[in-house]
Formats: structure tokens, C-alpha cells, sequence
């Protein structure tokens, strides 16, 4: 039962981009397509749980024993880059295609504050190993969602007529905005898991 | 002379790092529920742009090419971390309410994005003069948006009563109003600088 | 100086000068800052208790004690002395029933087993909504949703809505529950540790 409460917190009532305000890079910047969007949101979710249990055994196994806490930024913001350098040269061997696709955007997951966010999030919540993994998959269940509903959105806007200024980015947070508002109706859902 | 102060006026105007350049989306939108707020994160990444521009623009010499982006990440990493403990220590109610976004500095693509486009390549004063501009600009557009969230959310600016909060739309403070109300900002940006 | 080549060499030193540097220049500031953030930490509890027990002169921080509460968790009872006297408890309780989640709460109690004042020491609840909880049950003008000077020995409080005698938080019903909900379990430590307490006056005056 508290894990069915992590997840659907997790992933609608405070959902990673509408409401935590984390991953907004790659959510602007991926998020004009669906395909690469779903892409994108798979790179995530692997990087995202890989780089939760490394972090969280970073802390726990050395940090905290040494009294190194304060080291917490540096040496996570340094696994996490080094992961995703893996992912990186892993994919372009495994999969070219969905490299091609995510190029670019791959190296920037370093510097998606989605993945250092939750990272440092599991540690604040004081939440032992299996509730961080359970946490950081459905955190990334919610990128993924927030990201294909938000592509999908796009699509359609890409062939509605906008007044000149609040072209690409400016219309694109409006939106953003209310589907936000949606989402804050899911607020409280998880007093019924109780 | 000339040169600096446009190097500075180009990090608030031109380059702005969320009006033009659309970098450093998150902190903008989450700490932005005050005008107070949103300065206080703007003040802090201004600290660690200028620090780090200024370490890394002196230490460019002394970094090998290929492992120039973990170096900086180090060098970043440092000065948050000193910020973070700074702020705790010295000014923690701040501290509680800006929470896991000040760590969150080392992932703001324009302090990297700064030290790869400008502090590798330029002199040490140009490049504290950069991280200046650019961190300015930051401070203002996230005083700005804190600033017009605070009023329309529950009429205040700083805290100043301009009119009673009842008449305020409270979904300007939750997370829907950021992302409108910075829609509308960079809209209006976009307008000033066509004319 | 010419820009050093990418040679293995050269980037391990390279990397390595700049974490060894780095790594001392932390381990100083941590050195530094300990100190103060500590006490920023214990000056917001003290301040905590200040503002919510009745007027002390002892240190309750240094006094405090861990009491059992219900469903087998414990709460931290801070006891306000005056002189040798006993005067009042502030605890330190908690919800979890929250419309977000947790609520933690500072609530201090007289002798007479009266509420004297309460301190929300953080929560998630929404805010403009539930986030009034900190100055609604604290309405002395509105005799039916104030909380303060309210005797628990009548019985626990509870919401309107569920029978009680508070008027809940407009459109936060659930804030309000958890929020009364922390108070009365307060109120059950408190009353254990004012047994506690009266136990052991006896036993003195033996």
C-alpha cells in the first residue's frame, strides 16, 4: 500500500515537471514531437533509476560513514555525468537509430536537474533503497507522461494560428500552465491509498 | 572600458540567460512564488557564475581539452556547495525555502553554458565581467517573474501591500501561474525587441 | 603558457590538482559553517518552543525527553520550568494524514491542560488553502475555529464537519482533521508526561 502511495504521488499529484519543476530543459527542448518525446522519456527513466541506486549507495556506503555529507553535490553531480557518458557510448553501439534521434540531447542529460534532483530528493526524504527505486521509476514514469501529453499538445499547436510574439517557447509555457492546472486536480488523490 | 560595460549590458539585454537564451528553466519557475524569492536564487547562481568564470577562465590553461567538462563541473560543484553551506549557516530560513534548488545550481545549464562559450576562451576580468552580466540578468528576469507572481497571486511586491489579498488569483503563487506568467514575459520580451 | 595536451598524464594530474584543491577548500568552509548551522538549527527549535509554552527559565532543549505515543511511535516533550516549578510542556508532534502529507507541529500546554499556543514547524499543504493553518486556529476573535486556551481534558477535538466543536478550514477539511489530529496526540503525551512528572514530585517529597 505505501508503495501504491509513492507511485501515484509521484507521478500525478506531484508530478516531476507540472508541479516539481524539475527536467524543464529537455521538456522545452524534446518535446515538439511525440516519437522523440517517448525516446527521450525512456533515456530518462534509465539514467534516472541507474543513477538513484548509485547515488543512494554513494551516500550511504560512504558518505554518511565518513562524515562526508557535504561532499553530496560534487560527487553525485560526477557519477551522474559519468553514467550518462555509458548510456551514451552503449547506446550508439546497441541502438544507432534511437541515438540518432536523441543526439544531442543525450549529453544533456547531465545537466537535467530531474536526474540530480531526485537523487538528492531520496536522501531529503530519508527513504531506504526499494522506496527510492520505486520512487525514482515512477518520477520517471511522470517525466515520460508530463513529456508525451506535452508533445502531443505541440503538435496540434504547431498548425493553430498564434499571434506573432507569443510564438514557439511563450505559447508553449502557457500551455504548459494549464495543464499544470490539471494536473493539481489530482492533489489529495492519495488520501484515498490510506 | 567601453568593451566591459558592453560585455555586461549583452548578459542582461541581448543574451539574457531566460528572456533570449531560454537556459535555467527550472530554478526560474520554482523559486519564483516571491519577488524576495526568486532575487535570493538569482543572487546565489550570480555568485557561483562569477566565481566559477573567473576560476575557470584562470585554470583554462591548465585543463586538458578532454576533460575540460568534468574540471568544470568540479569547479561549479565547489562553489555551490560553498553557497549551500553559506546560506544554511548564515541565512537558513532562506535557505529552507529555496530547499533542493540551490544543489540544483550545478545542473543550470548557463553556469556550465558560460564557463564552455566564454570563460574557456576569454581573459580572467572579461570573464568575471561575463558571469556578472549574465548572472544580472538572471537576478532581474527571476525578480521580475517573482515580482508580477507576488502581485497578481496575492498583491504584494516584496512583501508591500499594493492591494488586499483577497482580490489576488492565488494560481498565480501555485505552479500553473509560472509557467503563464513567464509565457507572457518572454511574449512581451519578444515584442520590446523587435521595436 | 601554452594550453597543456590531452595526454593520459597530463589529464589525470590535471584533474586530480583540481579535486585535491577542491576537496580542501570544502573540508574548510564545512569546518566553518558546522558551527553556525548548528545553531541556526537549535535557535529555530528554541524559538519554536518560546513562542508556544508558557514563559520559562530553564532549558527545555537540553530537558527534552522522548514519550510514547500511540500506534507505537514517540513524540519529543520539551518541559517548561520556572524555577523548580513546573509550569507547561511544548511537544513536538505530528500528521501524516495531511492533505500533502506531513505536518509537524509545536504545541504547548499549561498545567491546567489548556492549549497556550502552537507553532506549524513545516508542511506541504497548498497554499492559501491549508497553509492557513497556521493563522486560523489561532483566531481569537472567532471563538468556534480558534484552538488556543481550548481545555482537551473535555475530550479530543475534532472538525465540525465530523460532529466536533472546531470550524474547519474553508475548503481544507482534511488539513484541519490532520492538523487536530497532531494536537490531540500532543495532548495524550502530555498528559502522560505530566503523570510522569507529578509521579516523580512524589517521590522526591518521600
Amino acid at each position: 500500500m505505501e508503495y501504491i502511495g509513492i507511485i501515484i504521488v509521484a507521478i500525478f499529484v506531484n508530478n516531476i515537471v507540472y508541479s516539481q519543476f524539475l527536467g524543464i530543459c529537455p521538456f522545452l527542448g524534446v518535446s515538439k514531437k511525440v516519437d522523440t518525446a517517448i525516446g527521450m522519456g525512456l533515456a530518462v527513466t534509465f539514467v534516472l533509476t541507474i543513477a538513484t541506486i548509485v547515488t543512494f549507495l554513494l551516500q550511504k556506503g560512504i558518505l554518511e560513514p565518513f562524515g562526508l555529507g557535504y561532499l553530496q553535490t560534487i560527487s553525485f553531480i560526477l557519477v551522474i555525468a559519468a553514467l550518462v557518458q555509458m548510456v551514451e557510448i552503449m547506446l550508439k553501439k546497441v541502438s544507432p537509430a534511437l541515438y540518432q534521434a536523441l543526439g544531442v540531447f543525450l549529453p544533456l542529460i547531465t545537466t537535467n536537474c530531474a536526474i540530480l534532483g531526485v537523487a538528492i530528493l531520496v536522501i531529503k526524504k530519508d527513504f531506504n533503497l526499494l522506496q527510492s527505486v520505486v520512487f525514482a521509476i515512477a518520477t520517471s514514469i511522470g517525466f515520460a507522461l508530463a513529456l508525451i501529453i506535452f508533445s502531443g499538445v505541440r503538435e496540434q499547436l504547431s498548425l493553430t494560428k498564434v499571434p506573432k510574439a507569443m510564438q514557439g517557447i511563450p505559447i508553449a509555457l502557457v500551455t504548459a500552465g494549464l495543464i499544470a492546472m490539471a494536473f493539481m486536480g489530482f492533489s489529495g488523490i492519495d488520501q484515498v491509498f490510506k | 572600458m567601453n568593451n566591459n560595460l558592453k560585455v555586461i549590458v549583452n548578459g542582461i539585454l541581448k543574451e539574457n540567460p531566460i528572456f533570449v537564451l531560454l537556459l535555467g528553466m527550472c530554478p526560474t519557475l520554482a523559486t519564483t512564488s516571491s519577488a524576495i524569492n526568486g532575487m535570493s536564487m538569482g543572487l546565489a547562481t550570480m555568485f557561483v557564475l562569477i566565481m566559477s568564470n573567473t576560476v575557470i577562465s584562470m585554470l583554462k590553461n591548465i585543463i586538458p581539452d578532454m576533460v575540460r567538462i568534468p574540471a568544470f563541473i568540479v569547479v561549479i560543484a565547489t562553489f555551490v556547495t560553498i553557497v549551500e553551506m553559506m546560506m544554511k549557516a548564515y541565512v537558513p530560513a532562506l535557505a529552507d525555502s529555496l530547499g533542493i534548488f540551490i544543489p540544483l545550481i550545478v545542473v543550470n545549464c548557463i553556469v556550465l553554458g558560460r564557463a564552455e562559450a566564454f570563460a574557456s576562451k576569454n581573459k580572467v576580468f572579461a570573464s568575471s565581467l561575463d558571469g556578472f552580466g549574465i548572472g544580472m540578468g538572471f537576478t532581474l528576469a527571476l525578480t521580475l517573474l517573482g515580482a508580477v507572481r507576488e502581485l497578481l497571486g496575492v498583491g504584494r511586491i516584496f512583501s508591500l501591500s499594493i492591494y488586499p489579498e483577497s482580490f489576488g488569483s492565488l494560481i498565480f503563487v501555485l505552479a500553473p501561474g509560472a509557467f503563464i506568467v513567464l509565457g507572457f514575459l518572454i511574449a512581451g520580451f519578444n515584442i520590446l525587441q523587435k521595436k | 603558457m601554452a594550453k597543456l595536451q590531452s595526454t593520459f598524464k597530463n589529464m589525470f594530474l590535471s584533474l586530480f590538482g583540481i579535486c585535491l584543491v577542491v576537496a580542501i577548500l570544502l573540508a574548510q568552509v564545512n569546518k566553518m559553517t558546522a558551527k553556525p548551522i548548528a545553531e541556526a538549527q537549535a535557535l529555530k527549535l528554541e524559538n519554536a518552543i518560546k513562542e508556544v509554552a508558557p514563559h520559562f527559565d530553564n532549558n527545555p532543549v537540553a530537558e527534552a525527553y522522548k514519550m510514547p505515543a500511540a500506534n507505537g511511535d514517540s513524540l519529543l516533550v520539551y518541559p517548561a520550568k520556572k524555577g523548580d516549578e513546573l509550569v507547561g510542556f511544548a511537544v513536538n508532534t505530528y500528521s501524516n494524514n495531511g492533505f500533502s502529507g506531513n505536518i509537524q507541529l509545536m504545541v504547548g500546554f499549561d498545567m491546567q491542560d489548556k492549549i497556550v499556543n502552537y507553532a506549524v514547524l513545516s508542511h506541504a499543504e497548498t497554499p492559501g488553502l491549508g497553509s492557513k493553518m497556521n493563522e486560523w486556529f489561532r483566531e481569537t476573535t472567532k471563538p468556534n475555529q480558534v484552538v488556543i486556551g481550548r481545555n482537551l481534558s473535555e475530550g479530543p477535538l475534532s472538525v465540525a464537519n465530523d460532529g466536533g466543536q472546531v470550524d474547519a478550514i474553508t475548503a481544507s477539511t482534511i488539513t484541519s482533521r490532520a492538523f487536530l489530529e497532531a494536537i490531540n496526540k500532543a495532548y495524550v503525551v502530555y498528559k502522560a508526561s505530566d503523570g510522569k512528572n507529578q509521579q516523580e514530585k512524589g517521590d522526591n517529597n518521600e
